[in-house]
Protein backbone atom coordinates (compact mmCIF):
# COMPACT_ATOMS: atom_id res chain seq x y z
CA UNK A 1 0.00 0.00 0.00
CA UNK A 2 2.89 2.26 0.86
CA UNK A 3 4.75 2.03 -2.32
CA UNK A 4 1.35 2.30 -3.99
CA UNK A 5 0.73 5.36 -2.37
CA UNK A 6 4.46 6.78 -3.55
CA UNK A 7 4.04 5.93 -6.67
CA UNK A 8 0.64 7.43 -7.13
CA UNK A 9 1.82 10.58 -5.39
CA UNK A 10 5.01 10.59 -8.01
CA UNK A 11 2.77 9.97 -11.21
CA UNK A 12 0.64 12.90 -10.21
CA UNK A 13 3.70 15.15 -9.30
CA UNK A 14 6.03 14.63 -12.16
CA UNK A 15 4.23 15.75 -14.85
CA UNK A 16 3.75 19.07 -12.69
CA UNK A 17 7.18 18.97 -12.26
CA UNK A 18 8.16 18.60 -16.21
CA UNK A 19 6.28 21.68 -16.90
CA UNK A 20 7.48 23.86 -14.76
CA UNK A 21 10.95 23.18 -16.21
CA UNK A 22 10.10 23.42 -19.81
CA UNK A 23 13.54 24.37 -21.30
CA UNK A 24 13.25 23.36 -24.24
CA UNK A 25 9.98 23.49 -24.42
CA UNK A 26 8.41 21.69 -27.35
CA UNK A 27 4.28 21.97 -25.76
CA UNK A 28 2.32 24.43 -26.88
CA UNK A 29 3.56 26.17 -29.91
CA UNK A 30 0.96 25.91 -31.89
CA UNK A 31 2.21 28.39 -34.57
CA UNK A 32 4.61 26.31 -36.29
CA UNK A 33 8.37 27.07 -35.54
CA UNK A 34 8.77 25.24 -32.05
CA UNK A 35 9.89 28.30 -29.13
CA UNK A 36 12.83 27.18 -26.72
CA UNK A 37 12.31 28.71 -23.41
CA UNK A 38 15.65 30.33 -21.82
CA UNK A 39 15.22 30.47 -17.72
CA UNK A 40 17.33 33.57 -16.13
CA UNK A 41 18.22 34.01 -12.22
CA UNK A 42 19.08 37.46 -12.06
CA UNK A 43 19.56 39.75 -8.97
CA UNK A 44 16.47 41.49 -8.43
CA UNK A 45 18.31 45.18 -9.19
CA UNK A 46 18.98 43.64 -12.83
CA UNK A 47 14.90 43.53 -13.22
CA UNK A 48 14.53 46.85 -15.41
CA UNK A 49 17.62 46.46 -17.61
CA UNK A 50 17.63 42.33 -18.06
CA UNK A 51 13.84 42.51 -18.82
CA UNK A 52 14.96 44.87 -21.98
CA UNK A 53 18.07 42.78 -22.86
CA UNK A 54 15.99 39.81 -22.67
CA UNK A 55 13.47 41.80 -25.57
CA UNK A 56 16.29 42.65 -28.25
CA UNK A 57 17.25 38.87 -27.35
CA UNK A 58 13.81 37.56 -28.07
CA UNK A 59 13.91 39.59 -31.66
CA UNK A 60 17.29 38.24 -32.70
CA UNK A 61 16.61 34.78 -31.78
CA UNK A 62 13.56 33.39 -33.18
CA UNK A 63 11.48 31.15 -31.45
CA UNK A 64 13.05 32.18 -28.51
CA UNK A 65 11.32 33.33 -25.08
CA UNK A 66 13.51 34.80 -22.30
CA UNK A 67 12.39 33.94 -18.54
CA UNK A 68 13.37 35.84 -15.58
CA UNK A 69 13.32 34.93 -12.00
CA UNK A 70 14.73 38.10 -10.42
CA UNK A 71 15.06 38.16 -6.66
CA UNK A 72 18.06 38.67 -3.85
CA UNK A 73 21.27 36.64 -5.51
CA UNK A 74 21.46 34.69 -2.26
CA UNK A 75 17.78 33.70 -2.80
CA UNK A 76 18.48 32.50 -5.76
CA UNK A 77 21.96 30.53 -5.50
CA UNK A 78 19.75 28.83 -3.13
CA UNK A 79 17.25 28.27 -5.23
CA UNK A 80 19.78 26.86 -8.08
CA UNK A 81 21.32 24.72 -5.62
CA UNK A 82 18.10 22.67 -4.74
CA UNK A 83 17.52 22.79 -8.47
CA UNK A 84 15.70 25.31 -9.39
CA UNK A 85 15.49 24.94 -13.56
CA UNK A 86 18.30 28.34 -14.42
CA UNK A 87 19.58 28.27 -17.42
CA UNK A 88 22.02 31.27 -16.57
CA UNK A 89 22.85 32.93 -13.49
CA UNK A 90 23.49 36.78 -13.07
CA UNK A 91 24.45 37.80 -9.55
CA UNK A 92 25.25 41.14 -8.32
CA UNK A 93 28.17 40.23 -6.02
CA UNK A 94 30.70 37.82 -6.71
CA UNK A 95 30.39 35.88 -3.31
CA UNK A 96 27.32 34.58 -4.36
CA UNK A 97 28.18 33.73 -8.03
CA UNK A 98 31.61 31.98 -6.05
CA UNK A 99 28.41 29.82 -4.12
CA UNK A 100 27.71 28.61 -7.71
CA UNK A 101 31.24 28.09 -9.08
CA UNK A 102 32.32 25.90 -5.43
CA UNK A 103 28.74 23.60 -5.95
CA UNK A 104 30.31 22.62 -9.60
CA UNK A 105 26.96 24.25 -10.73
CA UNK A 106 28.79 26.95 -12.89
CA UNK A 107 28.74 26.29 -16.79
CA UNK A 108 31.94 27.73 -17.76
CA UNK A 109 33.90 30.72 -15.93
CA UNK A 110 31.53 33.80 -14.54
CA UNK A 111 32.28 36.31 -16.40
CA UNK A 112 31.68 40.08 -14.67
CA UNK A 113 29.54 42.45 -16.89
CA UNK A 114 28.76 45.21 -15.28
CA UNK A 115 29.37 47.16 -11.93
CA UNK A 116 27.07 48.97 -9.26
CA UNK A 117 27.50 51.53 -6.77
CA UNK A 118 25.81 52.73 -3.47
CA UNK A 119 23.16 55.44 -3.19
CA UNK A 120 20.77 56.52 -0.90
CA UNK A 121 17.03 56.84 -1.56
CA UNK A 122 14.80 58.77 -0.02
CA UNK A 123 11.26 59.84 -0.98
CA UNK A 124 11.01 62.51 -2.95
CA UNK A 125 12.44 65.69 -1.92
CA UNK A 126 14.47 64.04 0.75
CA UNK A 127 11.79 65.49 3.71
CA UNK A 128 14.84 64.52 6.53
CA UNK A 129 17.08 66.57 4.81
CA UNK A 130 19.68 63.60 4.40
CA UNK A 131 23.05 65.01 2.46
CA UNK A 132 25.64 61.96 3.22
CA UNK A 133 26.29 58.73 4.04
CA UNK A 134 26.60 59.39 7.88
CA UNK A 135 24.05 61.43 8.39
CA UNK A 136 22.15 57.92 7.90
CA UNK A 137 23.16 57.57 11.62
CA UNK A 138 21.06 60.28 13.00
CA UNK A 139 18.94 59.60 15.51
CA UNK A 140 14.78 58.98 14.57
CA UNK A 141 15.80 58.94 10.97
CA UNK A 142 13.80 55.75 10.16
CA UNK A 143 16.41 53.75 7.67
CA UNK A 144 15.74 50.68 5.87
CA UNK A 145 18.64 48.59 4.61
CA UNK A 146 18.79 45.19 2.89
CA UNK A 147 20.56 42.49 5.18
CA UNK A 148 23.94 41.71 5.52
CA UNK A 149 23.57 38.63 4.01
CA UNK A 150 22.49 39.95 0.61
CA UNK A 151 24.85 41.84 -1.94
CA UNK A 152 23.47 45.43 -1.38
CA UNK A 153 23.79 44.27 2.40
CA UNK A 154 27.23 43.61 2.28
CA UNK A 155 28.18 46.16 0.49
CA UNK A 156 25.73 48.91 2.93
CA UNK A 157 28.12 46.96 5.76
CA UNK A 158 31.56 47.15 4.26
CA UNK A 159 30.43 50.85 3.62
CA UNK A 160 29.52 51.90 7.26
CA UNK A 161 32.38 50.19 8.68
CA UNK A 162 34.88 51.80 6.26
CA UNK A 163 33.42 55.01 7.14
CA UNK A 164 33.26 54.47 11.14
CA UNK A 165 28.80 54.70 11.19
CA UNK A 166 27.14 52.65 12.87
CA UNK A 167 23.83 52.18 11.07
CA UNK A 168 20.69 51.41 13.21
CA UNK A 169 18.33 50.46 10.25
CA UNK A 170 14.70 49.93 11.33
CA UNK A 171 14.54 46.97 9.41
CA UNK A 172 16.81 44.59 7.18
CA UNK A 173 15.02 43.69 4.19
CA UNK A 174 15.95 40.80 1.84
CA UNK A 175 16.59 42.34 -1.09
CA UNK A 176 17.39 46.20 -2.78
CA UNK A 177 13.85 45.91 -4.48
CA UNK A 178 12.19 45.71 -0.85
CA UNK A 179 14.39 48.47 0.28
CA UNK A 180 13.08 50.73 -2.45
CA UNK A 181 9.85 49.81 -1.60
CA UNK A 182 9.82 50.90 1.94
CA UNK A 183 10.93 54.35 0.48
CA UNK A 184 8.68 54.35 -2.34
CA UNK A 185 5.57 53.85 0.16
CA UNK A 186 6.93 56.56 2.21
CA UNK A 187 7.46 54.17 5.57
CA UNK A 188 11.29 54.59 5.84
CA UNK A 189 13.07 58.16 5.27
CA UNK A 190 15.94 56.72 3.98
CA UNK A 191 17.00 53.50 2.01
CA UNK A 192 20.43 52.37 1.02
CA UNK A 193 20.21 50.98 -2.57
CA UNK A 194 22.18 51.01 -6.09
CA UNK A 195 22.78 54.20 -7.97
CA UNK A 196 20.33 52.27 -10.98
CA UNK A 197 18.12 51.04 -8.20
CA UNK A 198 17.39 55.02 -7.83
CA UNK A 199 17.83 55.94 -11.63
CA UNK A 200 14.98 53.54 -12.03
CA UNK A 201 12.23 54.84 -9.64
CA UNK A 202 12.58 58.13 -11.09
CA UNK A 203 10.47 60.46 -9.31
CA UNK A 204 9.24 58.11 -6.66
CA UNK A 205 12.22 58.90 -4.88
CA UNK A 206 15.06 61.38 -4.75
CA UNK A 207 18.76 60.35 -4.58
CA UNK A 208 21.30 61.06 -2.13
CA UNK A 209 24.86 60.70 -3.71
CA UNK A 210 27.69 60.42 -1.16
CA UNK A 211 31.48 60.57 -2.22
CA UNK A 212 32.57 57.71 -0.74
CA UNK A 213 30.11 55.89 -2.82
CA UNK A 214 33.76 55.14 -5.43
CA UNK A 215 34.90 53.08 -2.60
CA UNK A 216 32.50 50.13 -2.50
CA UNK A 217 32.28 48.56 -5.89
CA UNK A 218 29.97 45.57 -6.47
CA UNK A 219 30.28 43.71 -9.44
CA UNK A 220 28.27 41.45 -11.22
CA UNK A 221 29.00 38.28 -13.03
CA UNK A 222 26.98 36.21 -15.23
CA UNK A 223 27.45 32.37 -15.96
CA UNK A 224 25.29 29.39 -17.64
CA UNK A 225 24.02 27.35 -15.29
CA UNK A 226 25.81 23.63 -15.56
CA UNK A 227 23.73 21.05 -16.94
CA UNK A 228 21.39 23.14 -18.75
CA UNK A 229 19.45 21.56 -21.70
CA UNK A 230 19.84 24.91 -23.44
CA UNK A 231 23.65 25.41 -23.42
CA UNK A 232 24.33 27.02 -26.57
CA UNK A 233 21.23 29.47 -26.04
CA UNK A 234 22.76 30.34 -22.21
CA UNK A 235 26.32 30.96 -24.18
CA UNK A 236 24.65 33.17 -26.29
CA UNK A 237 22.53 35.14 -24.00
CA UNK A 238 26.16 35.58 -21.99
CA UNK A 239 27.53 37.04 -24.78
CA UNK A 240 24.72 39.01 -25.34
CA UNK A 241 25.36 40.92 -22.15
CA UNK A 242 28.44 41.85 -22.45
CA UNK A 243 28.14 42.45 -25.89
CA UNK A 244 27.19 45.81 -27.82
CA UNK A 245 23.56 45.77 -27.03
CA UNK A 246 23.79 44.80 -23.02
CA UNK A 247 26.25 46.90 -22.40
CA UNK A 248 24.38 50.04 -23.77
CA UNK A 249 21.02 49.20 -21.48
CA UNK A 250 23.05 48.63 -19.06
CA UNK A 251 25.11 51.70 -19.70
CA UNK A 252 21.70 53.66 -19.90
CA UNK A 253 20.15 52.16 -16.39
CA UNK A 254 23.95 53.36 -14.77
CA UNK A 255 26.00 50.68 -14.82
CA UNK A 256 29.62 50.88 -14.64
CA UNK A 257 31.52 48.93 -16.89
CA UNK A 258 33.60 46.10 -14.95
CA UNK B 1 -23.48 16.20 17.51
CA UNK B 2 -20.87 13.54 19.59
CA UNK B 3 -22.86 10.14 18.54
CA UNK B 4 -21.22 9.37 14.80
CA UNK B 5 -22.12 6.43 13.89
CA UNK B 6 -22.14 5.00 10.08
CA UNK B 7 -23.86 2.22 8.96
CA UNK B 8 -22.81 2.62 5.13
CA UNK B 9 -19.52 1.94 4.11
CA UNK B 10 -17.60 4.22 1.73
CA UNK B 11 -16.78 3.02 -1.72
CA UNK B 12 -12.87 1.17 -2.30
CA UNK B 13 -12.14 3.73 -4.98
CA UNK B 14 -12.06 6.33 -2.35
CA UNK B 15 -9.29 5.77 -0.63
CA UNK B 16 -7.07 6.31 -3.03
CA UNK B 17 -7.38 10.04 -3.40
CA UNK B 18 -7.86 10.23 0.30
CA UNK B 19 -4.56 8.66 0.83
CA UNK B 20 -2.74 11.13 -1.90
CA UNK B 21 -4.16 13.94 -0.02
CA UNK B 22 -2.85 12.91 3.28
CA UNK B 23 0.78 11.83 1.59
CA UNK B 24 0.77 15.48 0.27
CA UNK B 25 0.40 16.47 3.21
CA UNK B 26 2.67 14.43 5.13
CA UNK B 27 5.52 14.01 2.25
CA UNK B 28 7.00 17.34 2.74
CA UNK B 29 7.48 16.99 6.66
CA UNK B 30 9.15 13.86 5.91
CA UNK B 31 11.24 15.33 3.72
CA UNK B 32 11.99 18.35 5.53
CA UNK B 33 12.59 16.01 8.36
CA UNK B 34 15.18 13.71 6.01
CA UNK B 35 17.42 17.17 6.12
CA UNK B 36 17.79 17.44 9.66
CA UNK B 37 21.46 17.98 10.70
CA UNK B 38 20.25 16.17 14.39
CA UNK B 39 23.90 16.39 15.72
CA UNK B 40 23.70 19.46 15.78
CA UNK B 41 20.29 20.92 16.27
CA UNK B 42 20.37 21.13 19.60
CA UNK B 43 22.92 23.83 19.17
CA UNK B 44 21.22 25.33 16.17
CA UNK B 45 17.87 25.72 17.82
CA UNK B 46 19.35 27.60 20.77
CA UNK B 47 21.16 30.20 19.12
CA UNK B 48 20.87 33.51 20.02
CA UNK B 49 18.91 34.89 17.20
CA UNK B 50 16.71 31.91 17.19
CA UNK B 51 15.80 32.48 20.98
CA UNK B 52 15.47 35.83 20.21
CA UNK B 53 13.11 35.34 17.44
CA UNK B 54 11.42 32.86 19.33
CA UNK B 55 10.48 34.75 22.25
CA UNK B 56 9.42 37.44 20.20
CA UNK B 57 6.96 35.20 18.18
CA UNK B 58 5.96 34.03 21.23
CA UNK B 59 5.72 37.21 23.08
CA UNK B 60 3.89 38.80 19.83
CA UNK B 61 1.18 35.94 19.08
CA UNK B 62 0.42 35.78 22.71
CA UNK B 63 -0.37 39.43 22.85
CA UNK B 64 -2.58 38.91 19.39
CA UNK B 65 -4.49 36.09 20.81
CA UNK B 66 -5.66 38.26 23.88
CA UNK B 67 -6.94 41.03 21.36
CA UNK B 68 -8.24 38.50 19.69
CA UNK B 69 -10.09 37.39 22.53
CA UNK B 70 -11.34 41.11 23.72
CA UNK B 71 -12.33 41.68 20.03
CA UNK B 72 -13.52 38.49 18.30
CA UNK B 73 -15.51 37.75 21.78
CA UNK B 74 -18.04 39.75 21.23
CA UNK B 75 -17.93 39.71 17.56
CA UNK B 76 -18.89 36.67 18.03
CA UNK B 77 -21.58 36.94 19.65
CA UNK B 78 -23.09 39.66 18.49
CA UNK B 79 -22.95 37.26 14.88
CA UNK B 80 -24.74 34.30 16.52
CA UNK B 81 -27.04 36.17 19.10
CA UNK B 82 -28.36 38.92 16.95
CA UNK B 83 -29.89 39.48 13.61
CA UNK B 84 -30.13 42.91 11.95
CA UNK B 85 -29.90 43.50 7.93
CA UNK B 86 -26.62 42.86 6.23
CA UNK B 87 -25.65 40.51 8.75
CA UNK B 88 -24.14 38.10 6.43
CA UNK B 89 -22.42 40.46 4.63
CA UNK B 90 -20.84 41.57 7.84
CA UNK B 91 -19.77 38.00 8.32
CA UNK B 92 -18.30 38.04 5.47
CA UNK B 93 -16.52 40.52 5.35
CA UNK B 94 -14.98 40.16 9.12
CA UNK B 95 -14.01 36.73 7.73
CA UNK B 96 -11.77 38.69 4.94
CA UNK B 97 -8.70 38.11 6.31
CA UNK B 98 -9.08 33.79 6.27
CA UNK B 99 -9.12 33.88 2.39
CA UNK B 100 -7.27 36.96 1.91
CA UNK B 101 -3.62 36.55 0.56
CA UNK B 102 -1.08 37.92 3.66
CA UNK B 103 0.78 40.23 1.58
CA UNK B 104 -2.18 42.02 0.19
CA UNK B 105 -3.75 42.38 4.42
CA UNK B 106 0.04 43.68 4.63
CA UNK B 107 -0.56 46.29 2.28
CA UNK B 108 -4.03 46.88 3.36
CA UNK B 109 -2.66 47.78 7.02
CA UNK B 110 0.42 50.22 5.58
CA UNK B 111 -2.49 52.14 3.77
CA UNK B 112 -3.83 52.82 6.94
CA UNK B 113 -1.81 52.36 9.74
CA UNK B 114 1.55 53.92 8.03
CA UNK B 115 2.87 57.02 8.09
CA UNK B 116 1.60 58.17 5.15
CA UNK B 117 -1.68 55.60 5.56
CA UNK B 118 -4.96 56.79 6.25
CA UNK B 119 -4.91 56.63 10.04
CA UNK B 120 -1.17 57.98 9.69
CA UNK B 121 -1.15 61.63 10.27
CA UNK B 122 -3.53 61.40 13.29
CA UNK B 123 -1.36 58.66 14.49
CA UNK B 124 1.62 60.67 14.07
CA UNK B 125 -0.12 63.77 15.90
CA UNK B 126 -0.70 61.43 18.83
CA UNK B 127 3.16 60.31 18.92
CA UNK B 128 2.16 57.07 17.77
CA UNK B 129 4.89 55.02 15.19
CA UNK B 130 3.49 51.96 14.48
CA UNK B 131 5.63 50.35 11.11
CA UNK B 132 8.39 48.76 11.93
CA UNK B 133 7.76 48.47 15.34
CA UNK B 134 6.46 45.44 17.31
CA UNK B 135 3.24 46.78 17.41
CA UNK B 136 2.83 46.51 13.58
CA UNK B 137 3.69 42.89 13.91
CA UNK B 138 0.78 42.30 16.99
CA UNK B 139 -1.43 44.37 14.45
CA UNK B 140 -0.70 41.91 11.53
CA UNK B 141 -1.03 38.94 13.79
CA UNK B 142 -4.17 40.27 14.90
CA UNK B 143 -5.63 41.02 11.30
CA UNK B 144 -5.14 37.21 10.71
CA UNK B 145 -5.93 35.32 13.00
CA UNK B 146 -9.12 37.19 14.52
CA UNK B 147 -11.39 35.53 12.08
CA UNK B 148 -10.66 31.81 13.20
CA UNK B 149 -11.21 33.23 17.01
CA UNK B 150 -14.49 34.55 15.32
CA UNK B 151 -15.28 31.22 13.27
CA UNK B 152 -14.85 28.69 15.76
CA UNK B 153 -16.70 30.49 18.72
CA UNK B 154 -19.69 31.58 16.07
CA UNK B 155 -20.14 27.68 15.50
CA UNK B 156 -19.65 26.82 18.98
CA UNK B 157 -22.52 29.82 20.31
CA UNK B 158 -24.93 28.17 17.59
CA UNK B 159 -25.01 24.79 18.21
CA UNK B 160 -24.83 25.31 21.95
CA UNK B 161 -28.05 27.31 21.11
CA UNK B 162 -29.84 29.78 23.81
CA UNK B 163 -32.27 27.87 25.51
CA UNK B 164 -29.82 28.42 28.86
CA UNK B 165 -29.56 31.62 28.13
CA UNK B 166 -33.29 32.09 28.29
CA UNK B 167 -34.05 30.00 31.06
CA UNK B 168 -31.81 32.03 32.92
CA UNK B 169 -32.79 35.67 31.74
CA UNK B 170 -36.04 34.02 32.94
CA UNK B 171 -35.21 33.78 36.02
CA UNK B 172 -34.36 37.21 36.61
CA UNK B 173 -30.74 37.06 35.23
CA UNK B 174 -29.21 40.45 33.70
CA UNK B 175 -27.31 40.40 30.25
CA UNK B 176 -23.69 40.44 31.78
CA UNK B 177 -24.99 37.47 34.42
CA UNK B 178 -26.04 35.48 31.55
CA UNK B 179 -22.87 36.05 29.73
CA UNK B 180 -20.45 35.53 32.44
CA UNK B 181 -22.47 32.27 34.33
CA UNK B 182 -24.02 30.78 31.62
CA UNK B 183 -22.58 31.63 27.98
CA UNK B 184 -19.35 31.22 28.65
CA UNK B 185 -19.07 28.29 30.48
CA UNK B 186 -21.40 26.71 27.85
CA UNK B 187 -19.05 27.39 25.30
CA UNK B 188 -15.33 27.32 26.99
CA UNK B 189 -14.27 24.39 24.66
CA UNK B 190 -14.91 26.04 21.72
CA UNK B 191 -13.56 29.86 22.86
CA UNK B 192 -10.03 27.68 24.14
CA UNK B 193 -9.97 25.88 20.83
CA UNK B 194 -10.54 29.24 18.66
CA UNK B 195 -8.04 30.53 20.91
CA UNK B 196 -5.27 27.82 20.13
CA UNK B 197 -6.15 28.42 16.54
CA UNK B 198 -5.28 31.89 16.72
CA UNK B 199 -2.13 31.86 18.54
CA UNK B 200 -1.20 29.16 15.96
CA UNK B 201 -2.14 31.25 12.91
CA UNK B 202 -0.69 34.35 14.67
CA UNK B 203 2.43 32.68 14.96
CA UNK B 204 2.73 31.48 11.27
CA UNK B 205 2.54 34.94 10.26
CA UNK B 206 4.84 36.05 7.21
CA UNK B 207 3.44 38.04 4.30
CA UNK B 208 1.51 40.54 6.62
CA UNK B 209 4.41 41.18 8.65
CA UNK B 210 7.23 41.20 6.00
CA UNK B 211 4.98 43.93 4.09
CA UNK B 212 4.05 45.74 7.35
CA UNK B 213 6.25 45.51 9.40
CA UNK B 214 9.76 44.57 8.21
CA UNK B 215 12.37 42.98 9.28
CA UNK B 216 14.65 43.66 11.79
CA UNK B 217 16.57 41.36 15.07
CA UNK B 218 14.42 41.74 18.22
CA UNK B 219 11.92 43.96 16.90
CA UNK B 220 10.07 42.64 14.12
CA UNK B 221 12.03 39.60 12.77
CA UNK B 222 9.29 36.55 14.18
CA UNK B 223 10.47 32.80 13.64
CA UNK B 224 9.13 32.33 10.03
CA UNK B 225 10.82 35.69 8.93
CA UNK B 226 14.09 34.70 10.73
CA UNK B 227 13.45 30.98 8.92
CA UNK B 228 13.11 32.66 5.84
CA UNK B 229 16.56 34.77 6.23
CA UNK B 230 18.32 32.01 7.66
CA UNK B 231 17.57 29.74 4.77
CA UNK B 232 19.66 31.68 2.64
CA UNK B 233 22.99 31.53 4.92
CA UNK B 234 22.50 28.46 7.23
CA UNK B 235 20.10 26.32 5.51
CA UNK B 236 20.60 23.43 8.01
CA UNK B 237 19.86 25.96 10.75
CA UNK B 238 16.83 27.01 8.72
CA UNK B 239 15.20 23.51 9.14
CA UNK B 240 16.14 23.32 12.64
CA UNK B 241 14.00 25.90 13.28
CA UNK B 242 11.14 24.89 11.08
CA UNK B 243 11.15 21.39 13.10
CA UNK B 244 10.51 23.45 15.93
CA UNK B 245 7.71 24.92 14.29
CA UNK B 246 6.25 21.85 13.21
CA UNK B 247 6.42 20.43 16.83
CA UNK B 248 4.40 23.64 17.99
CA UNK B 249 1.98 22.98 15.33
CA UNK B 250 1.70 19.47 16.63
CA UNK B 251 1.22 20.35 20.28
CA UNK B 252 -1.13 23.41 18.86
CA UNK B 253 -3.35 20.65 17.40
CA UNK B 254 -3.51 18.66 20.28
CA UNK B 255 -4.50 21.46 21.85
CA UNK B 256 -7.34 22.37 19.90
CA UNK B 257 -8.51 19.20 18.87
CA UNK B 258 -10.97 17.91 22.37
CA UNK B 259 -13.03 21.24 21.07
CA UNK B 260 -16.20 19.78 19.93
CA UNK B 261 -16.98 22.52 17.73
CA UNK B 262 -17.37 22.67 14.29
CA UNK B 263 -16.18 25.16 12.04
Amino acid sequence: MKSLVLTAVLALTLPLAACGSDSDGDAGGGSGGETTTLTVYAAASLTATFEEIGKKFEAEHDGVKVEFDFGGSSNLVTQIQEGAPADVFASADTANMDKLVDADLAGGDPQDFATNTLEIATPPDNPTGVASFQDLAKKGLQLVICAPEVPCGAATQTMADNLGVTLKPVSEEQSVTDVLAKVTSGEADAGVVYVTDVTAAGDAVTGVTFPESGDVVNTYPIAPVEGTDAEDLADDFVEFVLGDTGQSILADAGFGQP
Amino acid sequence: MATRQRQVGLPAWIFVPAALGAALVLLPLVGMGSRVEWGSFFELVTSDSALTALSLSLRTSLVATVLCLLLGVPMALVLARTSFRGQGLVRSLVLLPLVLPPVVGGIALLYTFGRRGLLGSELDALGIQIAFSTAAVVLAQTFVSLPFLVVSLEGALRSAGARYEEVAASLGARPTTVFRRVTLPLVLPGLVSGAVLSFARALGEFGATITFAGSLEGTTRTLPLFIYNLRVVDPDAAVAMSLVLVVVAVLVIAFARPGRSTW
